[in-house]
């Protein structure tokens, strides 16, 4: 379970492997917002390699969403599974953000 | 990580400390013990996990407010296609019926409110006690299933 952050030319691609959680929120959080006080302002977090969220995570996701937009960036999601997308759905998330297939698809264009 | 009991037949009992770093192996665990036919494969993997993760972390964060002298008993029971589970923390407890509605337009963008929707939107019955310390999620799974005893933490 664990982060990986890549850079994609002007774009932070977080990719995050297990569980986004209540137990792990924070890092992902503290990991983001670094990256936006050093000046980024275009993010992906996908979801390819992740088994579950929970309703924390889908929370840290609402606040780093807010953060991004007021430094004047963005925050794309990708690659969410059947079961998480039911999750943003179900909670009305999936129209709060912007959600691509995949990485790539999220990346593009950005 | 948590402290066992000894389990009634076809239950599991586990009671576990307020730490949110033991919601994932607890939640593990009782999904370990929980088998049943493939057609409920995602009906007890992913709801019936959901609603147990938010309710021990409900009971973790706001019901024991993350005291980490207070404890979250857990019990499990699956009875004729039933599949029950009763999170008790050790808080004052709390009033559900005034829990609002995330998702209506000035809470969407809240980051927090999402645990207990999310609770009875997928399973089939989530009841609490009147101090509101204590809930019951209920799972109805058509073809029954097994819950396997021995519990070991």
């Amino acid at each position: 379970m664990g982060f990986e952050v890549t850079q994609n030319g002007e774009v932070t691609l977080v990719e995050v492997e297990g569980q986004l959680i209540v137990g792990n929120r924070q890092e992902l959080k503290q990991q983001v917002l670094e990256q936006l006080e050093g000046g980024d302002k275009k993010f992906v977090i996908d979801f390819a390699k992740t088994g579950y969220i929970d309703s924390s995570g889908l929370g840290v996701l609402v606040s780093l969403s807010k953060k991004i937009r007021e430094q004047g960036g963005e925050l794309r999601l990708s690659s969410l599974n059947e079961d998480l997308r039911t999750l943003f759905e179900l909670t009305k998330l999936d129209t709060l953000f912007r959600i691509a297939d995949t990485k790539e698809q999220a990346l593009e264009g950005f | 990580m948590a402290a066992e009991r000894i389990p009634q037949e076809q239950d599991l009992v586990l009671e576990l400390p307020t730490d949110i770093r033991s919601i994932e192996h607890a939640v593990d665990y009782v999904m370990r013990r929980c088998r049943n036919c493939s057609e409920q494969e995602r009906r007890l993997d992913f709801n019936f996990r959901v609603g147990l993760t938010e309710a021990l972390s409900n009971a973790m964060l706001y019901g024991n407010s993350r005291d980490p002298s207070k404890r979250v008993l857990v019990e499990v029971a699956l009875q004729g296609g039933r599949l029950e589970a009763r999170v008790t923390d050790q808080g004052v407890g709390f009033d559900p019926t005034i829990v609002p509605d995330p998702t209506s337009p000035e809470n969407l963008a809240k980051p927090c409110g999402r645990g207990l929707f999310l609770m009875r939107q997928l399973l089939d019955e989530v009841s609490y006690n009147d101090q509101g310390n204590q809930v019951t999620l209920v799972l109805r799974l058509q073809s029954g299933g097994i819950l396997e005893g021995g519990v070991q933490a």
